[in-house]
């Protein structure tokens, strides 16, 4: 049976090429490995070997031809005694198999453009009625870790100062002894270095909790964070996994300078296999690090260490967690969305107070996980205020509440009564001194001042 | 005192450029059986001068001699050369593949097969390679199908990572093959993670990590040897030294480093230096690194001194930056063909056997190509479903990513 020689392709890139020189010419006998002909392109000469026997029957393709197109046909090889066949009728291709028929799933009919309201989980986080605690975001953190660990030896936490320290911030407080240093360890300063050894160690069936002081140093790991613990179970076809937890202080503190006061919520965000929190109220703190710790998946927890020392109610319950992608409703209200997480709740909750007393009734909406996000919390409510404001620390550009508005702009268009605005720091890194760092966050002036544009006040 | 002058820039260059006449009369090449076989307890800073030499087995009339020659199985060495042999041929098939269109690049073995080859022989199943893209040897020595290994090359139906993968990018978890990252060296770090693991675990397992010399450059690898040395995990830090990254000649990586063996003296880890085209050393020194392991004894560093007897890659044309002859001029010799001396000067083997082994192998591959391409290859046949985009991007796979393929029509 005849065979076609295709016009071969030198790298992935390469498009077309010269077929410089044939080697052989019609009617000679070719053997499986035999040169017969060079291929050039601008970046370099090759060399063509046959990869089957026969004779050479024609050549389509003239030597000198440039712009030759990469599986063009270019010669067909036939067997002794065998005619040439018409250019292209040669050894058919095998026809695309059954394999890509549809399943019995159907896929639904494209989303109209205006859609009903999303299905929103109402279910409480705790049952009614449950006793409750006064604890600091630190404490919930630290309790979270210890009951985890305690319920499986595989859990471990590992960074720098994290053993004999306790950690920069006090998380770790009383690990070490409860736990030991098999458990609880101290690392070499390489952040690179000992993200990567916890990768190792997820990957080998531990599920590691990885303190980073501030996760301005994780920029150093991202590499791992990234390329490695968020995308190897894909790529490995579902066989290896990484359950592990990046936690530590993502933000701005106080006179900490534009290296140590990034928010990472944005970054993160986006990259898929990767599940990212950011906490604000203590319970939530400790709810959503324990499912953290849980889940099969690497996850991102996004911490800030001026919330360390504040005080919530925490359920006094002796296990309890928070669902990833449930947002929490902290007040309600009928003119405006206000959407935050992170440290940022604290602006949007004090404006609301302010503009309740000037008559502007706001919901606030705490998303408390980014990635899997509770778009369908915001755009209820939205449906009801028809108004929305996003608030939170960090740039601008690329934002969590520019990637709000376009949800919105894409599912609620509709019911918007004025355009979403995004209230962020500003575009700048991080001032040093104390004037000139606050006003580069922001505020409830702020946020009291978004809300009056929206609501045409 | 000296005298002051003003700063120059040191920059290495290989001594050799194309056009030149290979010349590796630098490279100190000890005879066969010179180097000393220290205990696997033997610490580090009583044996630095291993770093410096390189323990050869096979000597130039195909004689096992010396203190490493620790007398493997005539039929574990007949299989070895199966091995290699099955891995060149499987190479040259997919290379011209490559230059046929079936897939859109590789990356062969050619001169470097007994690293990988003899190196997994050390191993028991549930150790851990966390291998390069030259190492698929490991995969062949384990038992791998070879139609699964065309598959993933081809992007097919049949592709076990199902289509995600750059071709070669094999994985299975099941066969102690990790994964292979194209971000180089992140997954040195990971085998020193994944022993560490093990230890803590307090399961009975290894783990192997694998490098280039080109990226013993990047901070993973100093950072993997950092905790290698501070928690001695039961890991084997392989470099492999096949002389170039791409067009850099491994000067400019090691740079003062008189070897980079040498690397692990500074983080206090025993360093081995081995040929690494006799197949007898390889698996010699991965034996004795084993051991010391297995013996909770802590890590070993193993240089493999070798040559990238061809390109980097399909993308990459050699003779730009080297000589053409080069290859054949390196001291080390071929594997194949010194494994196969040896196998005759011991009486197991014949020319005429091996030309009948080299037909069967290749009837072999030639049959798994067959069975593969039938499946499909990258532009034709049967591909990976769309459905399988969406999966495992998550370990369940969340509602967003349920709509989309649902979008796709899937």
């Amino acid at each position: 049976m005849a065979t076609e020689i295709l016009m071969p392709a030198l790298s992935p890139t390469m498009e077309e090429g010269t077929l410089a020189k044939w080697l052989v010419k019609e009617g000679d006998t070719v053997s499986s490995g035999d040169v017969i002909a060079e291929i050039e392109t601008d970046k370099a000469t090759m060399e063509f070997e046959a990869v089957d026997e026969g004779i050479m029957g024609k050549i389509v393709v003239p030597e000198g031809t440039e712009g030759v197109k990469v599986n063009a046909l270019i010669a067909i090889l036939v067997e002794e005694g065998e005619d040439v066949p018409e250019a292209g009728a040669a050894a058919p291709a095998p026809a695309p198999a059954a394999s890509e028929e549809k399943t019995a799933e159907a896929a639904p009919a494209k989303a109209a453009s205006a859609p009903a309201a999303p299905k929103v989980d109402l279910s409480p986080d705790w049952p009614d009625g449950t006793a409750m605690k006064k604890m600091t975001v630190r404490e919930a953190l630290r309790s979270a870790m210890q009951e985890e660990m305690k319920a499986d030896e595989n859990v471990y936490l590992m960074g720098e100062e994290v053993a004999e320290y306790q950690g920069a911030y006090k998380i770790s407080q009383g690990l070490l002894d409860e736990f030991g240093p098999k458990r609880v360890i101290d690392t070499p300063i390489t952040e690179h270095g000992f993200t990567g050894i916890a990768v190792g160690a997820a990957f080998g069936g531990l599920k590691p909790i990885v303190e980073f002081m501030t996760f301005n140093f994780a920029m150093q790991a991202i590499d791992q964070i990234i390329n490695s613990a968020a995308k190897t179970h894909y790529m490995s076809g579902g066989q290896m996994n990484s359950p592990i937890v990046f936690r530590g202080a993502s933000g701005a503190a106080a006179r900490v300078g534009a290296q140590h006061s990034q928010d990472y919520a944005a970054w993160y965000m986006q990259i898929p296999g990767l599940k990212v929190a950011m906490p604000y109220s203590a319970a939530d703190a400790k709810g959503l690090l324990k499912t953290a710790i849980r889940d099969p998946n690497p996850v991102v927890f996004l911490e800030n260490e001026i919330m360390y020392g504040h005080s919530f109610d925490v359920p006094d319950l002796d296990d309890f967690t928070i669902p990833f992608g449930k947002a929490r409703v902290w007040r309600e209200g009928t003119d405006v969305t206000i959407v935050s997480f992170g440290i940022s709740m604290q602006f949007a909750l004090e404006a609301a107070e302010k503009l309740a007393e000037e008559g502007i009734s706001a919901e606030v909406i705490d998303l408390r996980t980014l990635r899997p996000m509770d778009t369908a919390t915001i755009i209820n409510s939205v449906m009801k205020t028809n108004r929305c404001v996003t608030v939170e620390e960090g740039w601008p550009q690329g934002s969590v509440g520019s990637y709000i508005s376009s949800v919105l702009m894409q599912e609620a268009f509709d019911w918007l009564d004025a355009p979403v605005i995004n209230v962020t720091g500003k575009d700048v890194p991080m001032p040093y001194a104390a004037n000139l760092e606050k006003l580069a966050l922001t505020s409830a002036e702020e946020v009291i001042e978004a809300v009056k544009k929206v609501t045409y006040r | 005192m000296p005298e002051e002058r003003p700063p120059r820039l040191h920059v290495p260059a290989p001594a050799i450029r194309p056009g030149d006449d290979p010349d590796f009369s630098d490279v100190r090449i000890p005879r066969a059986g010179e180097v000393d076989r220290p205990d696997p307890g033997t610490a580090p800073e009583d044996m630095r001068d291993m770093a410096f030499s390189i323990i050869r087995v096979l000597n130039r009339k195909g004689e096992a001699v010396g203190p490493w020659a620790t007398g493997a199985d005539p039929e574990l060495l007949l299989q070895g050369l199966r091995d290699m042999l099955k891995l060149r041929i499987y190479d040259a098939r997919m290379l011209t593949a490559q230059r046929q269109g079936k897939t859109s690049f590789y990356m062969q073995h050619l001169g470097e097969e007994a690293i990988s080859c003899a190196f997994q022989r050390a191993l028991r199943p549930g150790d851990m390679n966390f291998p390069t893209y030259r190492q698929a040897g490991l995969l062949i020595a384990a038992g791998y199908p070879l139609v699964k290994m065309m598959n993933q090359v081809y992007s097919n139906d049949g592709d076990p990572v199902r289509g995600r993968q750059l071709p070669v990018f094999y994985s299975s978890k099941e066969h102690g093959f990790f994964s292979i990252s194209g971000n180089l060296a992140t997954q040195y770090p990971q085998a020193v993670g994944w022993a560490m693991a093990a230890a803590i675990r307090g399961d009975k397992h290894l783990s192997a990590a694998w490098i280039g010399d080109g990226s013993t450059a990047e901070s993973d690898f100093h950072g993997a040897l950092v905790f290698a040395s501070t928690y001695k995990p039961p890991v084997i830090l392989n470099i492999v030294n096949n002389q170039w990254a791409i067009s850099t000649f491994q000067g400019i990586a090691r740079g003062g480093a008189g070897t980079f063996a040498a690397r692990g003296h500074g983080f206090g880890l025993p360093a081995l230096r081995v040929d690494g085209n006799d197949y007898l050393a390889v698996l010699a020194a991965a034996e004795w690194a084993v051991e010391r392991a297995r013996a909770d004894l802590g890590p070993t560093v193993i240089e493999f001194v070798t040559y990238r007897a061809g390109g980097h890659s399909t993308s990459d044309d050699p003779s730009a930056y080297r000589p053409k002859e080069e290859g054949a001029a390196w001291p080390l010799g071929d594997p194949i063909l010194r494994l196969k001396a040896h196998l005759i000067q011991l009486g197991v083997w014949s020319e005429d056997r091996h030309i009948q082994a080299e037909a069967e192998i290749k009837a072999e591959v030639v049959a798994a190509q067959k069975e593969a391409e039938a499946i499909g290859t990258l532009h034709s046949g049967r591909r990976p479903s769309p459905r399988d985009m969406f999966e495992d991007v998550f370990a369940e796979m969340p509602p967003h990513l349920v709509r989309q393929r649902h979008e796709v029509g899937y």
